[in-house]
């Protein structure tokens, strides 16, 4: 009888695991502006994927590939500061995407749930896919664990080192593109940051490793998905704004219950 | 004795911007060469051809096939939302417990194991960055600026563990320094650069060299600690051990540069040196 809210939780806690361990590594390397950027390039991936009749994720993928491989070729080139391309990028890329998703005929969607999230309509394969992507993002990470920390120290230092830098960089972007693609569903294009970035942060207050860190952050990931869930179901709120208001509720307890350690 | 690496005539450009032209460089086991230059001189551009980051655009590299590395990177800013313990960073080069321990207690900051990277005073990560570099096994080790944000006696201490360090380990060492006091006294050959070398050899000879005159101004003032050796390379100062009594002595340039004519030693415990002039300008 409630299977869509099993589902639409199976669906959420596959996320927030993910969330964890990747969330925490956009938090060290400030990469968050960047996952923003990939977030708004999701919707045009949306509507190239209704455009192209592909499955949304892989068009979302494409998409923040092609983003990602903008970035670098811009940064290259050193004429503007990292941020004002991420700018550029990101803006035009979400109107761009929301021109898009209008003139295709029969794509009139619903764009509160691409922006916002729509976790109550997940289905069966879409879970799946979650789950699969989040397992091949885990495993991934895992093994790269030590190089990935290695370059987010020092990079040059890890380059003499032996660490292949430029070609984990370049992983990292195409795992987290990989993370927003499985978290459009549930948190929407515009609030994927914000699930990164609110677990990773609440559970430095208590993490001495980095991998305390990442663990920790799964943990508070899933919480706020139950608990935003929760208050969805009882008090009738979006599901996407309850989850990510749990999460910064958890923040907020955490940072004046611990004093201002970060 | 076999270069370690050597560099001849290494030139490098960025965006049409000559920044090094034709320098030549030479690392061998048990040598310390610091490399002294204004800001933009080219000296980051110089260590990272030596470490392999970069490549020359003209000139040549060569690097012994058994060339190691430890490097000692310039400034360590590890964002404070990474929590991460001094062992935990030692770890990135190397996962024995049992030699990261005793790195850490060879460069004396063995009680800090536990603590977070980023409550380390400046002295502390300096002698953590050195351990890193230790465990890597080198026999080249490239400090760029390792006594930076180090009061001046940690200053002193840290060029003491890096001089022991190379007669330990004997490995050659290259330093990167804006500092010219300390650095001066413990070090082998200094070379400075600005886009090229302007001149290189002992502290004694580079000191009163006009190219060095100069750049830093003839005020610089010089002095050593315990050199027992002879320098010998550069057909100048010799170092006589035992020649005269322990007294500062200030150094005589001799009459063929004009310019700076004495630099006086600072009230330490100085051993005195000769200076026959004997300076060597290569450009």
């Amino acid at each position: 009888m409630y299977d869509f809210l099993y589902l639409a939780l199976l669906a959420g806690l596959g996320v927030a695991i993910v969330a964890g361990p990747m969330g925490s590594l956009v938090v060290w390397q400030r990469m968050a502006y960047f996952g923003e950027t990939l977030a708004h390039g999701a919707l045009l991936g949306i509507a190239l994927g209704m455009w192209l009749a592909w499955s949304n994720s892989l068009a979302v993928i494409v998409v923040c590939l092609l983003i990602a491989a903008l970035l670098i070729a811009f940064e290259r080139q050193q004429l503007l500061a990292t941020d004002t391309v991420l700018g550029i990028l990101s803006h035009s890329s979400l109107a761009l995407g929301l021109i898009a998703l209008t003139l295709i005929p029969g794509a009139r969607t619903d764009m509160e749930a691409l922006l916002f999230g729509d976790i109550l309509t997940v289905t069966v394969e879409e879970v799946t896919v979650v789950w699969l992507m989040a397992v091949g993002v885990l495993i991934t990470l895992w093994r790269l664990w030590p190089a990935l920390l290695a370059i987010t120290v020092h990079e040059d230092l890890a380059r003499v080192e032996g660490v292949p830098v430029e070609r984990l960089k370049m992983v990292l972007k195409l795992l987290l593109a990989l993370v927003v693609a499985i978290s459009m569903k549930v948190v929407g294009v515009l609030l994927i940051t914000a699930l990164l970035i609110i677990p990773a942060a609440t559970a430095r207050h208590f993490a001495k490793t980095p991998e305390q860190m990442a663990g920790l952050a799964s943990v508070v990931a899933m919480l706020a998905v139950c608990t935003g869930l929760a208050a969805s179901w009882w008090v009738n709120t979006p599901v996407g704004p309850s989850i990510v208001v749990s999460g910064s509720l958890f923040f907020v307890v955490v940072f004046l219950g611990c004093g201002r350690k970060v | 004795m076999t270069a370690l690496i050597e560099l001849q005539g290494a030139g490098k450009s960025f965006a049409n911007r000559a920044v090094l032209q034709a320098v030549n460089l030479s690392l061998v086991p048990g040598r310390i060469v610091t490399l002294i230059g204004p800001n933009g001189a080219g000296k980051t551009t110089l260590v990272k051809i030596v470490l392999g980051l970069l490549q020359p655009d003209t000139g040549r590299v060569q690097r012994s096939a058994q060339l190691r590395v430890g490097y000692m990177p310039q400034k360590l800013h590890i964002d404070p939302t990474l929590p991460l313990q001094v062992e935990r960073f030692l770890q990135f080069a190397n996962t024995d417990d049992v030699e990261c321990l005793a790195a850490l207690e060879r460069v004396g900051i063995a009680h800090l194991i536990k603590q977070p990277v980023s409550g380390l005073s400046g002295g502390e990560m300096q002698r953590m960055l050195l351990a890193r570099a230790l465990l890597r096994k080198p026999n080249l080790l490239v400090l760029d600026e390792p006594v930076q944000g180090v009061d001046v006696t940690g200053q002193e201490a840290l060029y003491q563990l890096i001089g022991e360090l190379r007669d330990e380990l004997n490995c050659g060492i290259l330093m990167v320094s804006h500092d010219l006091h300390l650095v001066m006294a413990a070090t082998d050959e200094v070379v400075c650069l600005n886009q090229h070398v302007c001149c290189h050899g002992t502290p004694q000879q580079v000191s009163v060299d006009p190219e060095f005159v100069a750049l830093f101004g003839a005020k610089t003032a010089l002095y050593t600690h315990h050199h027992d050796h002879e320098h010998d390379l550069h057909s100048g100062v010799v170092n006589s051990p035992g020649s005269s009594s322990c007294h500062h002595d200030s150094v005589q340039h001799d009459s063929t540069h004009n310019g700076s004519t004495s630099y006086d030693s600072p009230p330490y415990d100085s051993p005195p040196y000769d200076s026959k002039g004997g300076s060597q300008s290569d450009v």
